[in-house]
């Protein structure tokens, strides 16, 4: 329905479609003006750089089309209307999820598909089978990974009402984040997206084991493979909390 | 005066919302250190880049997020909810008020960007201030010509976006046009990587357009590059866009009016 609904202003639905894959464009545009001055950014060239940007571009696009209108949650809390949402026999979670579902945004996944198909036969990797596998793995995982996000974000939002932009910080915040090399962040800040919100597990920690780059931790070589571990981890985790959050929503009003 | 009320409506409107204030300081914040770490990678390769030195380059992307939501520099900032007006028809009632449209919606941006120059520009770079070697001037005198700078780049943010918002009496729905034009601000103003840093000939061209005046111009007068003559050539760069674009958005405006058909009516 959201589908034809948007597809009634063609005019305008042709330009957000264009401008949600522009608007990861322009990110890559910026990386390819800095690599214009640079040979290599944190010992990270262009094309492992691109695929750092693909995959996680990727991840990330994946997990917003699925649930990104979850970030909505706040405004219906709000204005009173989620308790319609709580009267109809569906999960209130599928019907937040495809409430104002966008298709536009699978102008990000395209451009992330179409940096990581340039970026694919530019990296030096010795391709095997696993190796292979581990890239739509990563995807996957990530994607799980980044949806978990955006769900524990939303029940964050049964506590405090207006906060969407916190979970923003997180999305797309971690998504520019792992677009660049972990060698370019302070160790403090690669710690944080290790242990605390495992965005790491995305795309640096397998990444850098297919590019053949140390780890900046210095973490055990399986920790690597951890991945479909963290995202199982996380989306339960954040289910819990969206159940915990849901059951504790007391409605507006006074 | 009606449009000093306005503005002070505004200013309080925002006020209200301080969770979201506090949400947005902590994102721009949180951006502010990605960024920051990727332009020290990158002087670390090329120092003085685009002319910058480390600190100077730090500073650009502190004063961006500190102007991020005070100049709308994605877009929006108020002016979508003018954009839905006109598709929903209410601008009609908006146009017999005895207040002028442009003067009127002016009036609640200002007071916008100056609750939110206090609550999201001065928290972030206060940490970044703290995280980071900046360069920020020691004398009154060049925060003064900054603020008056960033008012500068605020009225030209809105003449743009009040365009935008006045497109939507064609186009209906102008929420693809209001998208689009917020990336064209994202990557002209600077915000993505500074226009100093441009290659080439396209460098020198993006800094003529009125983008340049909402963040590039600030940030310059702010960490002293522009001084003495070239503070005053930035200032009028900025005021001739600002007069420029409003007196376009009065004209877009006249042809609007004349020509609204009011949906249902």
């Amino acid at each position: 329905m959201w589908v034809r609904a948007a597809l009634a202003y063609r005019t305008s639905f042709v330009m957000m479609t264009i401008g949600s894959f522009a608007a990861n464009g322009l990110d890559f545009v910026a990386i390819m003006m800095m690599f214009s001055q640079i040979e290599a950014l944190g010992g990270f060239t262009l094309p492992e750089v691109a695929f750092l940007y693909g995959t996680s571009g990727i991840a990330l696009g994946l997990a917003d089309l699925l649930l990104g209108s979850i970030e909505g949650l706040g405004r219906r809390i709000r204005d009173g209307t989620l308790d319609t949402l709580l009267l109809r026999p569906v999960p209130v979670f599928a019907q937040i999820a495809a409430d104002r579902f966008a298709l536009r945004r699978v102008g990000r996944v395209t451009q992330a598909l179409l940096v990581l198909g340039w970026a694919l036969p530019r990296i030096e990797v010795d391709w095997t089978v696993g190796r292979v596998l581990m890239v739509p793995l990563m995807a996957v995982c990530g994607t799980a990974i980044f949806a978990a996000v955006f769900t524990a974000g939303a029940a964050f939002q049964f506590w405090a009402q207006d906060a969407a932009q916190v979970q923003n910080s997180f999305t797309y915040g971690g998504n520019a984040l792992l677009q660049y090399p972990p060698t370019v962040f302070a160790k403090e800040l690669v710690r944080g997206v290790t242990y605390l919100v495992p965005l790491a597990f995305v795309n640096w920690l397998p990444a850098l084991r297919l590019l053949g780059h140390p780890d900046p931790l210095g973490l055990p070589g399986w920790v690597d493979f951890l991945g479909p571990v963290v995202a199982a981890l996380m989306c339960t985790g954040a289910g819990l909390a969206w159940r915990v959050g849901l059951r504790g929503y007391r409605s507006t009003g006074s | 005066m009606v449009y000093a009320a306005v503005a002070a409506g505004s200013f309080r409107r925002y006020a209200t919302y301080r969770i979201a204030t506090a949400a947005g300081v902590f994102t721009n914040t949180v951006f502010g250190f990605i960024v920051a770490y990727t332009y020290i990678a990158l002087w670390d390769e090329r120092p003085h880049l685009g002319g910058y030195d480390q600190a100077q380059a730090l500073t650009f992307v502190w004063t961006g997020q500190a102007l991020l939501a005070t100049a709308a520099l994605m877009g929006g900032g108020g002016l979508d909810e003018m954009q839905e007006r006109i598709r929903t028809g209410d601008i009609a009632v908006d146009l017999y008020r005895p207040a002028d449209l442009q003067l009127w919606w002016l009036a609640t941006d200002l007071g916008r960007a100056g609750l939110q120059l206090i609550g999201r520009g001065v928290a972030p770079m206060a940490v970044g201030a703290l995280a980071f070697p900046l360069a920020l001037p020691g004398d009154a005198l060049t925060w003064g010509w900054f603020l008056l700078s960033v008012l500068l780049g605020v009225l030209v943010s809105f003449a743009l976006r009040y365009l935008v918002a006045l497109a939507s009496f064609w186009l209906l729905d102008g929420s693809g046009l209001a998208m689009i034009s917020g990336l064209a601000c994202m990557f002209f103003t600077g915000m993505v990587l500074p226009l100093r840093v441009f290659p080439g000939g396209f460098g020198e061209v993006v800094q003529l357009l009125p983008w340049a005046a909402i963040l590039q111009v600030p940030a310059d007068v702010l960490m002293g590059v522009r001084s003495g003559d070239a503070l005053v050539r930035g200032l009028l760069f900025q005021a001739v866009w600002a007069v420029a674009l409003l007196a376009l958005g009065r004209l877009v405006q006249s042809a609007a009016t004349r020509k609204v058909v009011v949906h249902g009516g």
